[in-house]
């Protein structure tokens, strides 16, 4: 029998949990929601068994994703105090192990989404995973202010794909709802960033803050702000969408609008003054609006489903 | 010279191995479950099937 205290090197051998870390459980459990979302609301049903197996192929991608990023990102996450817990820079898994679990469970989750699903939902998936790893992380991250304009699109594509696995091309309906997540996106990490400022400055990433200073990323997040809510109100004039969905999205759009003029009006000493409340409140309902945006179609696809619908609005698109 | 069957590894690493034969398991029942599943429904409403018929009018969705 070989000696296998040879193999024994390490101080802290990496426990189960620790690899289950390395996939972003959190970001993993949005993916899930979204996905679900866009499968639930497309207009072919699917067969239960076929769809948790498709789900689960899209978390696993999602998450082997999270573990090429954390693979990547190593040397910037030993320094931001946010991210210095995670698996590699705290010294629990090894840097060549997240590239490998990375790797394999991206191969493996686009062929099994391949058999489970079908070719076109496996192809976004690896296309999704591509873009999040090479064009975002390695590619644009700490290159341009913009690096979360366009890294959204990564985190906007899950609804895409569910409704992929379900009706197997795409349309209308799930384009605007990554429309929907990607400029969701920009206003709600960069309401983040306006108190994360010291920590992606010492990491030197070139978030919107950092480069071109405060006012700026204020006046950015009014500005997406504005453009997010056609985005948004836009599905209830699709098939998916109706008029509990629209009722809903405009109190939330109103909300919203009315958070991001206060971010706008905020002066550097307001926000000394109370810690940065009202960015962490914003940021915080960005988080709401978003949920609850997807839940309403879901009471909405529920609603057809029963033959309730109370909807009498034009479809538009 | 006897061999001891359980070295300390074999203890340290006992959570990780059992997950991970569970997550094996879980992945082969999946498999076996998804096969059931395609392979009982008629390949006719599989738009991706090879034999694929497009629904006439009359037929239910």
């Amino acid at each position: 029998m070989a000696d296998v205290s040879s193999i024994d090197t390490r101080e802290h051998e990496a426990q189960f949990g620790d690899y289950v870390e390395l996939l972003k459980p959190r970001v993993m459990r949005l993916v899930v929601f979204t996905a679900l979302v866009g499968m639930l609301v497309a207009p072919v049903p699917v067969h239960p068994v076929i769809a948790v197996a498709s789900i689960l192929c899209i978390a696993i991608g999602a998450g082997a994703s999270g573990a090429l990023n954390m693979w990547w990102d190593r040397d910037i996450d030993a320094v931001m105090k946010r991210t210095m817990g995670r698996p590699i820079p705290s010294g629990r898994v090894q840097a060549g192990e997240a590239l490998a679990i990375g790797l394999a469970l991206s191969g493996l989750s686009v062929m099994m989404l391949a058999v489970f699903a079908n070719l076109a939902a496996a192809g976004w998936l690896a296309f999704t995973i591509f873009f999040y790893v090479v064009i975002y992380s390695i590619g644009l991250k700490r290159l341009t202010p913009q690096n979360i304009v366009i890294g959204g699109a990564a985190g906007a594509f899950p609804p895409l794909l569910g409704w992929v696995v379900a009706t197997g091309s795409i349309s209308v309906e799930p384009v605007l709802l990554v429309a929907l997540i990607l400029i969701w996106t920009p206003p709600h990490f960069w309401a983040l960033a306006l108190w994360r400022n010291e920590d992606y400055k010492a990491a030197g990433i070139p978030m919107l803050p950092v480069m071109r200073g405060e006012r700026v990323t204020r006046r950015y997040i009014f500005g997406y702000t504005l453009w997010l809510i056609p985005v948004a109100l836009a599905p209830s004039f699709t098939q998916i969408g109706g008029m509990a969905y629209l009722a809903v999205s405009l109190l939330l759009n109103a909300v919203l609008l009315l958070g991001a003029w206060r971010l706008l009006k905020r002066q550097e000493a307001d926000r000394d003054a109370d810690n940065f409340r009202a960015e962490k409140q914003f940021f915080g309902f960005t988080i709401v609006y978003l949920f609850l945006h997807f839940m309403m179609l879901l009471v909405e696809s529920t609603l057809r489903a029963l033959d309730v619908s109370i909807t009498a609005l034009p479809i538009w698109f | 010279m006897s061999i001891r069957p359980e070295h300390e590894l074999h203890a340290r690493r006992k959570g990780r191995n059992i997950a991970i034969g569970l997550i094996l398991g879980g992945m082969v029942a999946m498999i076996f479950a998804v096969s059931i599943v395609k392979l009982s429904q008629p390949q006719s409403e599989d738009i991706h099937a090879p034999n694929y018929v497009p629904a006439t009018a009359g037929d239910s969705e």
